[in-house]
């Protein structure tokens, strides 16, 4: 039973604060209130079972735990008004009103008055209800850190007033990019974590695709949104095949595909094929969606469609150039032109600077030279990998390549 | 709630500008700007400062009072003028600020002014 509530509160607590928020006016409040009817919850479901709708149980339970909470404080004038206020309100919610404020909390946690690391942790916190501790473990940060990071970002949507409402149609747009931005940023600190012993978190990366789908529900018939949740499960699929049991990485060449998720591959490619149709103007996400279905798709390494998937960078190179999608669409080049016609391009790239401090820049230089049989040039390539690379799976996997290129070079 | 909007320019630019029809074109882009405001009843108060050239600091240490020349800072853009307003939320606030002329060119600062429940201490 105790497991069962973990994972009705896991479903629930993100709807059932965003209620909250919006009936107390406080995410304190809120955050209280809901930790009172879940401890309510815990003395009397066990024994009495639970109710039909867990939800609004919560909701109405937290709400008079408010109440009582608010008439204890008693200083102030204008809590006992509100106090006042919520008992006069209706205890009934309807669906929408709650599906309602599940999207005004996300595009408030995501507000871009907020810095992109508060926006993180909050969305993490609230809406996908993560203890504190879990959210500090999952940013490498202590939890006296990430409590103090979440208390500032609390006092400034109450103090700058940041709205809790979904925002217009004129700001939707860019809120949205915004939101969509949170969400990747989670995905991808799980999906190659930026510094540790493990490669992938996992967990965040299931967060993040509950997130897209969340939205997806919220809001359907968004492109962005389908071309992100595509691009996310698409990548997700591969989760099996990226490590070998001793924890080394797998590089996509030598991955064994049979250890791919076939049936989530096949939902990644719907949603890749129905984010492109809702615009004439394909979303950058499902640009990069396309790419991955493209690379899930194939049935090896060498019958990859390098030539669609090269153009592909270019079409992102237009919508949304980047060093990143540079080096990305090099490295794609290299399998249809040739790696000494993308060693032009990575140099060209290099010589700009802009990706000065990325260890990819190099690895990928480091594979082109190796490919063209330059193994002394490579191994300098790998050393400057590795000094900049900081998982520990991905130095290894550098090391390796980098000692048999030495090897090499030294046989002629 | 009231939001005070701090208009950041860079100085030197302004004054280099002075009586080109850039200028005269922002300075009636002020003048729009305040009167709209006015009318739509978000405007509180505004003015604009002399150059940070005439600014002096005061600091008391110990029961004395230290006069120097200067602004509080040097920065590479400095406060130029300011507007009070009345916005209904942070959205409301970031959106007039973005209208403000000097945005175009420099930066806005938008500070909620603090309540306090018992009036001011």
């Amino acid at each position: 039973m105790i497991e069962k509530l973990d994972a009705v509160f896991r479903r629930e607590s993100g709807r059932a604060l965003a209620t909250l928020i919006r009936l107390l006016g406080d995410f304190d409040l809120a955050e209280e209130a809901l930790q009172d009817a879940w401890a309510a919850a815990l003395d009397t479901w066990p024994t009495r079972g639970m109710p039909d709708a867990p939800r609004a149980w919560l909701v109405s339970v937290a709400r008079n735990r408010a109440i009582d909470r608010l008439r204890r404080r008693k200083m102030q004038i204008e809590k006992e008004r509100l106090a006042e206020a919520l008992e006069s309100s209706s205890a009934e919610f309807g669906r929408d009103e709650l599906e309602d404020d599940l999207l005004r909390l996300v595009f408030t946690c995501c507000h871009p008055a907020l810095a992109m690391e508060a926006r993180v942790a909050l969305t993490l916190r609230t809406v996908c209800g993560l203890p504190t501790a879990s959210v500090a473990r999952a940013f490498m940060v202590g939890e006296a850190t990430m409590a103090q990071r979440l208390v500032r970002a609390k006092a400034k949507i109450r103090d700058a007033r940041i709205p809790y409402r979904v925002p217009d149609r004129d700001l939707m747009p860019e809120r949205l990019d915004g939101v969509l931005a949170v969400i990747y940023l989670v995905f991808n600190e799980g999906y190659a974590a930026s510094e540790g012993e493990g490669l992938m978190r996992r967990e965040l990366c299931e967060e993040a695709i509950r997130l897209a789908r969340m939205l997806n529900s919220l809001m359907p018939g968004r492109s962005g949104v389908q071309g992100l949740l595509g691009l996310m499960i698409l990548h997700h699929a591969r989760r099996d095949a990226r490590q070998d049991s001793s924890g080394d990485v797998v590089r996509l060449e030598n991955q064994d595909r049979t250890r791919w998720r076939g049936d989530e591959i096949r939902e990644g490619q719907r949603l890749v094929e129905s984010s492109l149709r809702l615009q004439a103007v394909p979303d950058p996400y499902a640009v990069q969606a396309a790419i991955a279905a493209l690379h899930a798709g194939a049935a090896s390494f060498a019958q990859t469609d390098w030539r669609q998937i090269a153009g592909l960078y270019g079409v992102l190179m237009r919508l949304n150039p980047s060093p990143v999608v540079e080096l990305n669409r090099a490295a794609a080049l290299s399998m249809v032109e040739g790696p000494g016609r993308a060693l032009e391009c990575v140099d060209a790239l290099a010589a700009r600077g802009e990706l000065e401090g990325y260890w990819l820049l190099p690895a990928t230089r480091a594979d082109l030279l190796w490919r063209l049989g330059r193994h002394e040039e490579a191994t300098a390539a790998f050393d400057a990998a590795i000094a900049l690379v900081r998982l520990a799976p991905e130095r290894r996997l550098l090391e390796r390549r980098r000692a048999l290129a030495a090897k090499v070079s030294t046989w002629r | 709630m009231q939001y005070l909007l701090l208009i950041y320019n860079n100085e030197a630019e302004m004054a280099a500008a002075r009586g080109t029809t850039a200028d005269g074109e922002m300075m009636s882009a002020y003048v729009d700007f305040t009167r709209d405001i006015v009318r739509t009843g978000h405007f509180k108060a505004g003015d604009a400062l002399q150059p940070t050239s005439t600014a002096t600091t005061v600091r008391v240490r110990d029961g004395k009072t230290l006069i120097t020349d200067g602004p509080f800072a040097e920065t590479r853009e400095q406060l130029g003028g300011y507007y009070m307003i009345d916005a209904k939320d942070l959205d409301e606030a970031t959106a007039i600020a973005a209208r403000i002329p000097g945005a175009w060119s420099g930066s806005v600062e938008v500070r909620p002014v603090m309540v306090f429940s018992n009036g001011p201490a």
